[in-house]
Parts: C-alpha cells; sequence; structure tokens
C-alpha cells in the first residue's frame, strides 16, 4: 500500500508491505539508521521517534499507521550542520556514554520540551520513563534536559531585554 | 510476522462484515501495541487487520455536567490521563491512565484497546500450548504464579493486565457495542468474563461486535474516586496488584464505598461483599475490617504475598479518602 507522510520536515510518499513495521521502512528504506532497536516490545524506547509530536516506539507502529502523520527522527533533529542545543547539552553534559539510547532519549525529551519549556525533574523524569539507559543512570541525562530547559529560557528573557 | 492484509474501513457495517467473513481470520486494531505484540509471539497469526482509525467520532471526550462522560474508544491514553473533566470527575480513571506503561505507549494505545488488552502471563505469552490457548493445562498453577490470580481462578490462572478496566469498574461504566448494525450497551461490571465461562476469552465480545464508547455516570454528590497501583518498578510495569474506589467518606466515617481490585483474578474484581464490610465503617476500623475481605482466596505456591499486599492497599486507599 502506498502511504504519504511528513518526514523530518519533507513530504514523502513510498509504497510499503502491510507488515513492515514503522523503524524497519526508516531504518532499510529511508536508511535512517539513527534510530535503534532494542527489545521490539516497546519497553526500551531506543527506537522512540515523534509522530505528530509525541513520542512513540517506532517497533510497535506500523508504516500504515503513520500515513497522513508527521514523524520526525533524530537525523532531522539538528540545526543545519549544527548540532541541536539539546543534542549538545547531551554531550557536554555527559548523556551519552554507549550512545545506544540516545536518539530515544533525545527525541522523549525533545516532546517534552517542545510541550512545557520549563519541566520539573519529575516532569523529566516522567518523560523518559519509557526510555532504558543502562550506562549513565539517568542523572547525566536529566541534567542536559534540565540545561537545555534553562538556554531556552536565557534566549527568550534576552530577546525581550 | 507473517503478511497480512491491512484494512481501514470507514463504516462500523463494513468493520462487522470484514470480520466476519469466513476463511478469513480477522483482527480489530486501533493503537495496535498489544496486537503487534501478539502477532509478533505467534500467539495470533490474523490474515487481516482491520484498523478502526478512520471511523468517525469515536476519538472524542464529551462530558456532560450532572449526568456523565462519553470517551471513544479511540481515545488515546495519554489523553484521558491529562484531561481536566476526567482529572476533576473522574480522578480514578485519569490516575490509572496515567500508571499505564510508558509515554511512548501511551501516545499510542486507545481506551477500547486497554480494556481488551490479552493477558501477561508468561505461559500465555510464551511458548506454551495453555488453556488460553487451546491447549490442556495451566501451567502457572503448578509452576512459576507469582503474578497469577488469587480468586476467581480455574481452570486458568491469568489476572487482567488493565489499568483502566479497574478504574471503569469502580466507577461503574458501561461499554457501548457495535453489533452486527445494531448498538447494545452492557454494564463493565458484566462485560469480562472468568475462566470458568470460557478460559480463551477474556471478554463477552464476539466476532463482528466492536467497543465505539465507554460512558461513566456522573458520581453523587459526596463521592469522590481515586486509583492506587503497586509493581515492582517505579516506572512500565504491570501492577502486582491495584485497586479502585468510588467513596463518599465524611471525617472518620466510611459511609458509602465501592472497591475494583486488579492484579487478584482473571478480570477486574468486584464484589457487594467486599463493599459491605466497609460501609458505615469507621477510618479507625480499617485494621480489622480489611482481614474480612478475600477468605475465600484461593493461594497458589508464589503469590501468597498478593493477599496482604491487597489488604493493605484497600486500607490505603480508603484512608487517603479521610486524610
Amino acid at each position: 500500500m502506498k502511504i504519504t507522510f511528513k518526514l523530518n520536515g519533507e513530504n514523502v510518499s513510498i509504497e510499503v508491505e502491510s507488515y513492515k513495521r514503522l523503524i524497519d521502512m526508516l531504518r532499510e528504506d529511508f536508511e535512517l539508521t539513527g534510530t535503534k532497536e532494542g527489545c521490539s516490545i516497546g519497553e526500551c524506547g531506543a527506537c522512540t521517534v515523534l509522530m505528530d509530536g509525541k513520542a512513540v516506539n517506532s517497533c510497535l507502529v506500523l508504516a500504515a499507521q503513520i500515513d497522513g502523520a508527521e514523524i520526525l527522527t533524530i537525523e532531522g533533529v539538528n540545526q543545519g550542520n549544527n548540532l541541536s542545543d539539546l543534542q549538545r547539552n547531551f554531550l557536554t553534559h555527559g548523556a551519552v556514554q554507549c550512545g545506544f539510547c540516545t536518539p530515544g532519549m533525545i527525541l522523549s525529551s525533545l516532546a517534552l520540551l517542545n510541550e512545557n519549556p520549563n519541566p520539573t525533574v519529575e516532569e523529566i523524569e516522567e518523560s523518559i520513563a519509557g526510555n532504558l539507559c543502562r550506562c549513565t543512570g539517568y542523572k547525566q541525562i536529566i541534567e542536559a534536559v534540565k540545561a537545555t530547559a534553562e538556554m531556552s529560557n536565557q534566549k527568550l528573557r534576552n530577546q525581550s531585554a | 510476522m507473517k503478511n497480512f492484509e491491512y484494512i481501514q474501513p470507514g463504516s462500523l457495517n463494513a468493520v462487522s462484515t470484514l470480520s466476519k467473513e469466513k476463511f478469513v481470520s480477522s483482527h480489530l486494531f486501533a493503537g495496535g501495541t498489544d496486537v503487534l505484540g501478539l502477532m509478533k509471539d505467534n500467539i495470533i497469526s490474523p490474515d487481516r487487520l482491520i484498523n478502526l482509525k478512520n471511523l468517525p467520532n469515536m476519538d472524542k471526550i464529551v462530558y456532560k455536567k450532572g449526568e456523565g462522560i462519553s470517551i471513544g474508544t479511540l481515545v488515546k491514553i495519554s489523553d484521558i490521563a491529562e484531561n481536566e473533566d476526567i482529572m476533576n470527575h473522574f480522578t480514578a480513571l485519569a490516575q490509572a491512565a496515567g500508571e499505564v506503561a510508558s509515554p511512548q505507549l501511551r501516545n499510542v494505545g486507545t481506551l477500547g484497546g486497554n480494556i481488551c488488552q490479552r493477558p501477561r502471563c508468561w505461559y500465555f505469552r510464551g511458548e506454551f500450548d495453555c488453556i488460553r490457548k487451546g491447549g490442556g493445562i495451566c501451567y502457572a498453577y503448578e509452576g512459576e504464579n507469582k503474578f497469577h490470580c488469587i480468586v476467581g481462578g480455574g481452570p486458568c490462572y491469568i489476572v487482567h493486565p488493565s489499568d483502566t478496566a479497574v478504574a471503569l469498574t469502580a466507577l461503574n461504566a458501561s461499554i457501548k457495542i457495535h453489533s452486527n448494525g445494531t448498538m447494545k450497551e452492557i454494564p463493565i461490571r458484566e462485560f469480562f468474563i472468568l475462566p470458568e465461562d470460557d478460559p480463551m476469552k477474556e471478554n463477552i465480545l464476539e466476532p463482528g461486535e466492536a467497543i465505539t464508547e465507554i460512558f461513566i455516570p456522573e458520581l453523587e454528590t459526596g463521592k469522590k474516586s481515586a486509583y492506587i497501583k503497586l509493581k515492582e518498578r517505579d516506572v512500565w510495569d504491570f501492577m502486582t496488584v491495584s485497586i479502585a474506589a468510588v467513596a463518599d467518606v465524611s471525617g472518620s466515617l466510611i459511609n458509602n464505598v465501592e472497591l475494583a481490585f486488579g492484579g487478584t483474578a482473571p478480570k477486574p474484581w468486584y464484589d457487594e461483599n467486599i463493599n459491605k464490610v466497609f460501609i458505615n465503617s469507621k477510618i479507625s476500623d480499617l485494621e480489622t475490617n480489611v482481614k474480612k475481605i478475600f477468605n475465600d482466596s484461593e493461594l497458589l505456591s508464589k503469590n501468597k504475598y498478593k493477599l496482604q499486599l491487597i489488604r493493605n492497599l484497600t486500607k490505603r486507599i480508603l484512608n487517603n479518602f479521610s486524610a
């Protein structure tokens, strides 16, 4: 079946088999291998992408289900050739260690920051509750998200000053 | 996964016809998070998935003060957890929805799908020819039964996994079902079934039927509701045991209460006799009164701890109402 959707800001159309999962279509057909497959059953969150702004597990969504939707993967998070503030803060805060959970972590926290520019630590914890990290112990990730929120609020204050 | 046909019909009658077609095994599909898991584990292998997402008006929440709230079957779990009318007037349901799985799964999963999800029993999900899959025995009965039921079991000993179903049972919701061209409404307390009625399904839905809406009547003045879930991990886990209560508590007196229990039985457990223990009782007598409930439990070799947990949880939720 043919589906049409927006992928990282671009309109795309593709013929997909009914049994193809979103993650397989992203990795195999669009060669966007930043999205990782961990557990395949919706527990680890490594495959997280944003669908219409909401974090979803791309291993538990059929490609056919995203017809008409807007999908954002880690490849669409950077700004041109530059890393986004969130990505850079992940690096500077030591939130990237083995890196396997990173794309999913970034997309889950991006979904939060887009909806809530001033999250509390509890809200950050809740937003990444569906993403497992076996290296960091989560603290550095939470700090990176907090720092990003503070940076963007500082930017807003500078603009209005 | 084997290949299958994927259809998005635009009407309920088309859903009925498609799902009853002879020689084609069909499965209804909404968010798909449970159905895809079942297909990956080869527990079901339908020839056809019928996605309900193009059906009109099934993703709406409509609250009418004094009457109640209607929640479409396709409403996302995350939207239920964050809906102000549900948080304010049907608190137990918002709390239960907020406890479901992870943010990613709540963003995709629907209310209809949540109450129709299949059990998590590891024998059912694993490669065992168990009674729920048409086999001869329940492997949990003499096997690893730490998470299995303490009441209502036999010949299969699953627990029902849905958080929202427990809240909806306490809230006395009703389920609106499209059945081959006509609509019917079933109280949720009659929607779920026990293994003794049919060990291969968890509810009364028949092929050709689909849930369209869940309705919760407005609570009477003075009543409030709450949901508490105990799980082994802090996040993203199914219940070990859970409880939902709709109660009218003034000071230290419980005037009225309706309780529903999760993680204890093959369906959300509701028993008028349990309510009676607490109606017109004092908060200060909870310690003695909780010992009167679940005395008829059939405890298995590894789930005895659940009895103490469920009694303590009952104490905690009723105490919270008086605080």
